[in-house]
């Protein structure tokens, strides 16, 4: 069974009088407990499919189902609503509070958005700092530490809500070669281990090899689907 | 709720400095309403005491229309026999009355044989006139050995600018003419008792006698009371006890008027200055608090819109991040009033320490300034509510933004 499915997906941004056209006609299913990448080059369109299949923004054409549930279709508070309980996000620049500790980034999703006993919420977060390898810095600030620690501590927050999708868009951008391994490494065991659907986008060739299914965008056009290695 | 104040204090130290300098600023606001408030109270407490104590009484009872022939001290509006029964006994039913005096009052001329002048008297009960303003005594010019018989028959009260005009002292004998309410002239002899100082300074010519004489000198076969002077238990019911005295006293038939000590008195005028200068300066904490709030709330918006976008992202709903910034808003007013209210009100508490002293008119007024709940309380509440709505624009800014568009500003 899908857990994500495109219809005829079209996305059209006006810039002043100009209509740009930044997705055409997209058609794709994904699966539950896939680990997808997106790749292509700078403006083919990733980021912005990235963003329709996180719930930020509409298509301006075609349907797109997540759950089933036609998200075209919510509005600002229900779409924030279906977010903070089926989707994670990743970012390229890690995004974390500057204001609070590695462990509160983690604990913000479930203080803002779920409700949970503290104790429950206290175990789930330290056992997702543990498997994310950040349970010693848990008490740093963003600022004390490294990029990719950041990024670990990113992986950890999107996951803190149990979510079905986790989307990471150019998760690695922004950090050297080795760590963007252990990053990957980490959403993949997650993905494992959880059982959540991972969807990245990058255009690091050698993280493109990480992913199971790989989708290609040109001029938002989707023109490759690859069924890698580790499928 | 708990943990949004957490987020939103840690928000707000996120830049100390521009944060203290807006919080010192909110809170000097907040010191200067203590403090002038704590000073225009005590000052207005302090001269509206002395009035009511020393010469007014709280509030007063005369036959209608007097007041508004005041200046001619009539002396056809009187209460007599029934009437003025009627009145003591709703008086002394009143459980919030501590003490009443009734009065005549009247205009004589004062003369010591070479020299003659005009002098206002108000003849009194002592003991009952002590009761009801026992500050009275206190502007008597030397000991007064029983407070409660401060005038005996035969002796006059004479204000310090009248005898030092007549060249008289104390214990001189000096004839006091009137004419009665039938146009009868009178004259009778009296000696100086005492020198009274004026509540509202020079040029005052109020002079005080004992009742008997002034029934003698106005040929009066029972004192015939203009006015009746009320001192109550609690001052701060004064408009309460004035309407309870109304509804049972003032009647067509009766034909009697009730008024407070603003209704007699022109300082009740320089009490609401007074009170309007300490709205002005409510106003100005005002302005100041709204101001700071809405600039400093306004570039933490904008300062934090990837931020926005992030917490959006995860699935904050709009409402939540609007409570967030108006929790900032409000966390920022609350410590800076905090701070205003514990330095503000050292300050006051510093100034009891060496009170003020001054004169007023011919009052030596003492500042001992304090400042009540009430205004405590109603300075937070206003700095609380204009926290809340000065963050109320950039917060419902922050919480229109669209996701996708605040992740990709930079």
């Amino acid at each position: 069974m899908s857990l994500i499915e495109l219809k005829n997906v079209t996305k059209v941004y006006r810039t002043g009088e100009v209509p740009v056209t930044a997705l055409k006609e997209i058609n794709l299913e994904i699966g539950k407990r896939a680990f997808v990448s997106f790749i292509g080059p700078s403006g083919s369109g990733k980021t912005t499919l990235l963003n329709l299949m996180g719930v930020l923004d509409k298509p301006t054409e075609g349907k797109l189902l997540i759950n089933d549930v036609n998200i075209g279709l919510l509005d600002r508070a229900e779409a924030a609503e279906f977010r903070a309980n089926t989707l994670g996000f990743v970012f390229q620049n890690f995004n974390l509070i500057p204001v609070l500790t590695v462990y509160e980034n983690v604990e913000y999703p479930l203080l803002l958005v779920k409700r949970l006993p503290a104790k429950e919420r206290r175990d789930r977060i330290l056992s997702l700092l543990e498997k994310v390898g950040m349970i010693d810095h848990k008490d740093k600030y963003p600022n004390q530490i490294s990029g990719g620690q950041k990024q670990r501590v990113a992986v950890a927050r999107a996951l803190v809500t149990n979510p079905q999708l986790v989307l990471a868009d150019e998760p690695t951008a922004n950090l050297d070669h080795a760590t963007a391994f252990k990053v990957i490494a980490i959403m993949h065991e997650m993905q494992r281990e959880l059982g959540t659907t991972f969807i990245f986008s990058t255009h690091d060739p050698k993280i493109v090899g990480e992913a199971e299914i790989l989708y290609t965008l040109e001029d938002g056009a989707l023109v490759n689907q690859e069924i890698t290695k580790r499928n | 709720m708990r943990n949004l104040m957490k987020i939103a204090v840690r928000n707000l130290f996120r830049y100390k400095r521009r944060t203290l300098l807006t919080s010192s600023l909110i809170a000097f606001g907040v010191i200067l309403v203590i403090v002038f408030g704590g000073l225009a109270i005590s000052f207005k407490t302090q001269m509206i005491g002395t009035l009511t104590n020393t010469a007014l009484g709280d509030l007063q009872i005369h036959r209608k229309g007097y007041v508004e022939s005041i200046d001619n001290q009539p002396l056809n509006l009187i209460l007599t026999g029934r009437r003025l029964s009627e009145v003591e006994g709703a008086l002394k039913q009143n459980p919030s009355v501590a003490a009443y005096s009734p009065r005549i009052k009247f205009g004589a001329m004062i003369s010591n044989y070479a020299q003659t002048s005009n002098i206002r008297l108000s003849a009194v009960y002592p003991e009952m006139e002590n009761k009801t303003c026992p500050g009275l005594v206190g502007r008597i010019k030397g000991t007064i050995t029983d407070p409660d018989q401060f005038i005996r028959p035969g002796e006059l009260l004479v204000p310090d600018n009248l005898m030092k005009g007549l060249g008289l002292k104390v214990g001189d004998e000096i004839v006091l003419v009137a004419t009665n309410k039938d146009g009868s002239v009178n004259g009778i002899p009296v000696r100086i008792g005492a020198v009274i100082e004026s509540v509202l300074g020079p040029g005052g010519k109020d002079g005080y006698m004992h009742i008997d004489d002034a029934k003698t000198l106005l040929r009066m076969d029972e004192a015939e009371i203009v006015e009746v002077a009320v001192h109550l238990k609690d001052f701060d019911r004064l408009g309460a006890v004035s309407l309870e005295l109304k509804k049972t006293m003032v009647t067509p038939e009766s034909d009697l008027e009730v008024h407070t000590w603003e209704q007699l008195s022109p300082f009740a005028s320089i009490a609401r200055i007074v009170d309007l200068l300490i709205l002005v300066v409510k106003f100005i904490l005002i302005s100041i608090v709204m101001v700071s709030i809405l600039n400093i709330m306004t570039m933490s918006v904008y300062e934090r819109i990837g931020e926005i976008g992030t917490i959006a992202a995860i699935g904050t709903r709009p409402s939540r991040i609007l409570s967030m910034f108006l929790m900032e808003g409000f966390a920022m007013g609350l410590m800076s009033t905090v701070v205003g209210l514990v330095v503000g009100l050292g300050l006051l508490w510093l100034m009891n320490l060496a009170p003020i002293d001054f004169t007023f008119g011919m009052m030596q007024v003492s500042l001992a300034p304090r400042i009540p709940e009430g205004e405590v309380i109603l300075v937070t509440v206003i700095v609380m509510l204009v926290s809340i709505f000065a963050s109320l624009q950039p917060a419902y800014k922050a919480s229109k933004m669209e996701p996708v568009d605040a992740l990709g500003h930079v």
